[in-house]
């Protein structure tokens, strides 16, 4: 890489920020159980637009922290195996809203790792296909799935480039209160929207991944100049997956 | 039309079983609910009885497209002040036939689907993964 000089000084500063998010962050949640941030009373506006920023070279090898933190967020470890199924295709059919890819370079064999979810485009496919309208993208920027609306035609699914929604298969025994799930609909991320409409400042991926000292997720408002997010896309070189769809997504990869 | 009219005729037989089972010396609500304990649901009882469809089905639009949780309109909400409890504590599934929700739509035989991905209990993110207990 031509620019492996500057890299070296942006990447620290890129660090010591997330470094420094982390401990807001920390700061966050001890202010909210002192204080339960107020539940959104005015509609989700444009003034803000969610997205991330995902360091893929502080994305660690084998830990699926991210993973596991949205499973219990979402209630997706919930899901239980339907009766006779195969383990292997139980694996590959229950909802995931997060998958980790590694991709790897065959000729330097440098291996890559990332978390790869809903990249919440601006030009969502998704959106664009759904007959029903069940797929929307909210005022602030998060692309939704309204299960009331949906009628599981999966065309969404194949709209999409990065196999980020999934489709439920069968009745659904278990849930939680904050996100229904049931046979027939297709989900994917929503941002942890809960949490966006509760004044709960990160994602359950972005805290698990600092708490596990990586901090290689980090969350925000693309249009905030001062937010942690936008400084750190100023300095450090990050990418669209796939940005020759010029989709405009909503979270940017940084080192791919 | 014809909708208007079957409606019409199920409110007025819950109506009717509603005020059978008021000068049987109760209403709906299930001891051991939050709702038990409390004077009057979020809107009028009467108003409630004909209509609580409409308010979650207006409050469902509010809350998954704008956003909107600051409401006592909530699903969520009615399941959190009208489900019973038994001995240990242990919340009983609302839409169960003998239970709040469950009861009055077995005898109106109506069946929404709402139950199929709601949960029919509250229940927490927060380990450990139970219903939540007496709490709120
Ligand atoms: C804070 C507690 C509380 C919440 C939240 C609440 N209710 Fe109620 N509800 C009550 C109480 C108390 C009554 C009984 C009022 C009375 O006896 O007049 C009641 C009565 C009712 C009734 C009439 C039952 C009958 O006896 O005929 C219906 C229907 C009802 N609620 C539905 C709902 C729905 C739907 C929601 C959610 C939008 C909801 N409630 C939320 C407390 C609550
Ligand atoms: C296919 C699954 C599915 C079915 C069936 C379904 N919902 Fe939902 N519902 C959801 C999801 C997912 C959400 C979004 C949850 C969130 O963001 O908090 C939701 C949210 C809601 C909300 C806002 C959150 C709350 O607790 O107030 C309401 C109200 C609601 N649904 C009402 C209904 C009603 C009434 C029915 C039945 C007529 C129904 N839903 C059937 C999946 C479903
Ligand atoms: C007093 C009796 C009564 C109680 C208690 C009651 N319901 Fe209903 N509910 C009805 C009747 C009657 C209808 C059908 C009205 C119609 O079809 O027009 C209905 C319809 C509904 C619908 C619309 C179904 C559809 O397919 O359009 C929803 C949603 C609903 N109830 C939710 C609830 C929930 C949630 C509770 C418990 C918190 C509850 N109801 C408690 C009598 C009741």
């Amino acid at each position: 890489m031509k620019m492996k000089d500057k890299v070296q000084p942006d990447r620290r500063a890129f660090l010591s920020t997330a470094a420094m998010t982390a401990t807001a962050l920390a700061a966050g949640v001890v202010l909210r159980t002192v204080a339960q941030a107020e539940p959104r009373s005015e509609a989700a506006d444009d003034s803000v637009r969610y997205g991330m920023l995902i360091d893929t070279n502080r994305c660690a090898e084998g830990c699926d922290a991210c993973v596991q933190a949205c499973n219990r967020e979402n209630g997706l470890d919930l899901q239980e195996k339907p009766e006779g199924a195969e383990d292997g295709k139980w694996a590959l059919q229950k909802a995931q809203w997060i998958r980790k890819v590694q991709v790897q370079d065959n000729l330097t064999g440098k291996r890559t790792n990332l978390p790869l979810m809903c990249q919440h485009c601006e030009h969502p496919p998704c959106v664009d296909v759904c007959p029903t309208g069940a797929s929307f993208k909210r005022a602030d920027g998060i692309v939704l799935v309204d299960r009331h609306i949906c009628i599981g035609c999966r065309y969404c699914m194949m709209a999409c480039p990065y196999k980020a929604r999934s489709f439920i298969h069968q009745v659904v025994e278990k849930k939680l209160t904050q996100t229904p799930r049931g046979k027939g609909c297709v989900e994917s991320c929503n941002l942890c929207v809960h949490r966006r409409d509760n004044g709960i400042e990160s994602t359950a991926c972005a805290d698990a991944c600092a708490a596990e000292g990586h901090q290689a997720i980090l969350f925000g408002d693309l249009k905030d100049p001062n937010s942690p997010l936008v400084k750190a896309l100023e300095r450090i070189a990050s990418r669209q997956l796939r940005e020759d769809l010029a989709l405009n997504t909503g979270v940017r990869y940084a080192g791919v | 039309m014809a909708n208007a009219l079957v409606r019409g005729c199920l409110i007025s037989a819950s109506l009717a079983w509603a005020l059978s089972a008021q000068a049987a010396g109760g209403s709906f609500v299930v001891p051991g609910s939050k709702a038990a304990s409390e004077k009057s649901c979020v809107e009028p009882t009467a108003f409630m009885r004909r209509n609580h469809m409409e308010v979650i089905e207006h409050q469902r639009d509010e809350t998954v497209h704008s956003g909107i949780r600051a409401t006592k309109h909530s699903l969520a909400g009615c399941i959190q002040c009208h489900v019973s409890r038994d001995s240990n504590g242990t919340p009983i599934p609302v839409d169960r036939p003998d239970q709040f929700c469950g009861a009055c739509h077995r005898y109106m035989a109506v069946r929404p689907d709402c139950f199929g991905c709601h949960a029919t209990v509250p229940t927490s993110a927060a380990l450990p993964r139970q219903p939540q207990g007496e709490t709120n």
